[in-house]
């Protein structure tokens, strides 16, 4: 990072106004969320900072609203459909997305160009037409209002980042080691699941990861396609903002904040282990 | 020396043809058999069509037309799973993610012998290349020479009775090339095993096998064994991939069936046996190996020398080099032995240079 010692002047105002660049788009980007924390744990139902809050006065502090969030029977529902539709949710993205980026990925495959456009089209088109879309379409197959539906719709929009992660994965991929493996008597599928499978997991596990967290906070999709018995977290912190402006929201989005972290790490962890495990970095 | 009756042939390809486009032939009208435990070495240029070939034998590609046979059975169209084929690839293709040992148990595996048994194999096939103490390293932590002893011992531990290897030790230096040329055939030899070797390196080739098929152009231009190809070779294509050469353009002048008189361009007149010529007046590429060819020679009154100019003397221990201008070329190297009596020659001096009729080979231009 530092500057070598030929730096011209014009260099070293560059690299410092560079720094100071980087130090506010990372302010920009955080500060919204770190505010949020402190004030889950305000004693009053307000969304700002008490005088008390200010001078550090442990009254003004409570956990009342993360006892509301784990005893309102709203939010544990809400709570309850999420931990039901995002796993699904990701397990279908990930089986249909990975399926799909291998196929995609061979060239003999015709027009692979134009079918992964139109799979990786939810990532593009704004969510609210998708969402729209599914509305009509889901009503008239009598999907809509049910958990299937949610479902379908959240892995339809995770495939995209399944797909993408996976390719990713797949073009530093030997084709020369399938080529063994059948070579020495293995079959397509057990090829697929000892060799192509282990070696692409970083990819599948990232994608997995994105397919996770766009189920976990959607809310314009699950409005359209879902019914109040699929109302999931996010949709109840949409109601909460809009109508009772409760400080409750500020304490699930702080779980939400430490969740999202939690999986990043385990996954980053994972993702670390496997690459070892591939031999791409010394182990 | 391996059989090379068709009737006992082990491997065949039968009129086979390749086309990836379907315009043009990348093999063209191969024809081919090895016999049971040879070691056939597939030689040529790059694009020449080797390693389609070999890979149409894995069953990788498939023939655009004609018919392979694998011990008297069609296998055009069997997947190269159920083949039975070992194999060896250029870049050793061992799976990352598995050790040695693991990497071993999996065609094993496959084939579903007990867990014993497949130990009792994996240690024997680590032992055959000297890697027995390798077994819970992962490739990664391997050197290139030892991955791919790895993948030659994986490509033998099921016991394939027929081995491709593709290029297996184009990425490793000389000296290993060496020891690892050595041993291949010694493995091959000893295990009875029959195997198609593909290179670029004629060296390679020639110390290897019991014959080399010479690829260019997706065609076979002449299959013999090493010491045939490099003494009598068949066209002058062969003449010049194999070994150094030295090459003079020149017309039949005199056709008498099993010697023939060449005019150089510079109106000389030399020795030759007739290869593919056929008629007085031809234009002909004559050919002489650089190691074959006499300096101020001694050979009777009726054999043709020719004049020569050093140009260069060079010093390489074992042998001398030496440049010569000889009919109006300034490439021609004579190659001598380091003895005792040899003469070295000076930059500048005339010489006459001779050689055995039958050392000079006249091929098509």
């Amino acid at each position: 990072m530092g500057l070598p010692p030929y730096a011209t002047t014009g260099q070293k105002i560059w690299h410092y106004s560079y720094l100071v660049i980087c130090g506010l788009i990372f302010f920009f980007l955080i500060a919204p969320i770190l505010t949020i924390i402190p004030l889950s744990f305000n004693a009053e139902n307000f969304f700002t900072f008490t005088p008390g809050m200010l001078s550090f006065d442990p009254d003004a502090y409570s956990l009342k609203h993360y006892e509301d969030f784990f005893t309102n029977p709203n939010w544990q529902q809400a709570l309850w459909n999420s931990v039901k539709i995002a796993p699904v949710a990701t397990l279908l993205s990930v089986a249909l997305g990975t399926l799909a980026a291998v196929g995609l990925s061979q060239s003999h495959v015709p027009f692979r160009r134009a079918i992964m456009a139109i799979m990786i089209s939810p990532m593009i088109v704004p969510l609210i037409i998708s969402a729209a879309g599914m509305y009509f379409f889901y009503s008239r197959i009598g999907l809509q209002g049910t958990y299937l539906g949610v479902v379908l719709a959240h892995a339809a929009l995770g495939i995209p980042f399944v797909i993408i992660t996976v390719t990713a994965t797949l073009v530093g991929f030997d084709r020369s080691l399938t080529r063994a493996s059948a070579n020495m008597g293995a079959g397509p599928v057990r090829t697929f699941f000892r060799i192509q499978m282990p070696l692409i997991m970083p990819g599948v596990i990232s994608g997995g990861l994105f397919a996770f967290i766009t189920s976990f906070d959607e809310v314009v999709v699950v409005l359209f396609v879902g019914s109040a018995g699929q109302k999931t977290l996010p949709w109840q912190m949409f109601i909460g903002l809009r109508e009772q402006i409760s400080p409750t929201i500020l304490a699930v989005a702080t779980l939400l904040v430490v969740i999202s972290i939690g999986l990043l790490t385990t996954v980053e962890i994972l993702r670390r282990r496997s690459e070892r495990l591939r031999g791409m970095s010394p182990g | 020396m391996a059989s090379t009756n068709t009737a006992k042939a082990f491997v065949e390809f039968e009129r086979v043809q390749k086309s990836y486009d379907g315009e043009t032939l990348v093999v063209k009208d191969l024809n081919l058999s090895i016999g049971k435990g040879e070691f056939l070495t597939m030689l040529g240029p790059s694009g020449s069509g080797k390693t389609t070939c070999l890979m149409m034998l894995a069953g990788f590609e498939t023939a655009t037309h004609g018919e392979i046979r694998l011990d008297g059975k069609e296998i055009n169209n069997i997947p190269p799973h159920k083949r039975g084929i070992g194999m060896v690839f250029q870049n050793y293709a061992l799976f990352p993610h598995m050790t040695v040992a693991e990497n071993l148990a999996f065609p094993l595996e496959v084939r579903k012998i007990g867990k014993s048994e497949r130990e009792k194999k994996i240690a024997r096939a680590l032992d055959m290349v000297q890697m027995g103490d390798f077994g819970g390293r992962r490739p990664a932590q391997l050197s290139g020479g030892q991955q791919q002893r790895i993948a030659l011992a994986r490509a033998l531990v099921f016991e394939p009775e027929l081995v491709l290897m593709d290029e297996p030790l184009g990425a490793l230096d000389k000296q290993l090339r060496e020891t690892l040329q050595f041993e291949i055939t010694k493995l091959a030899h000893d295990l009875g095993i029959t195997v198609v070797y593909v290179t670029h390196d004629q060296t390679e080739a020639l110390t290897m096998s019991d014959r080399v098929a010479v690829f260019d152009d997706g065609r076979i231009q002449q299959l013999a064994a090493p010491d045939e190809l490099y003494e009598r070779p068949q066209n002058s294509f062969v003449a010049q991939f194999i070994g150094e050469n030295n090459t003079l353009d020149g017309r039949i002048k005199e056709l008498t069936g099993t010697t023939c008189v060449v005019e150089l361009e510079s109106g000389e007149e030399i020795d030759a046996v007739p290869v593919n010529v056929s008629n007085v007046g031809d234009r002909t590429l004559v050919s002489i190996r650089p190691e074959r060819v006499e300096i101020n020679p001694d050979l009777g009154p009726t054999a043709h020398t020719l004049n020569a100019e050093v140009l260069e003397f060079i010093y390489m221990g074992d042998v001398f080099r030496t440049r010569l201008r000889v009919a109006g070329r300034d490439d021609f190297i004579v190659k001598t032995r380091n003895r005792a009596d040899q003469v070295r020659l000076t930059p500048g001096q005339k010489v006459k240079i001779g050689w055995l009729p039958e050392d000079c080979r006249a091929l098509d231009a």
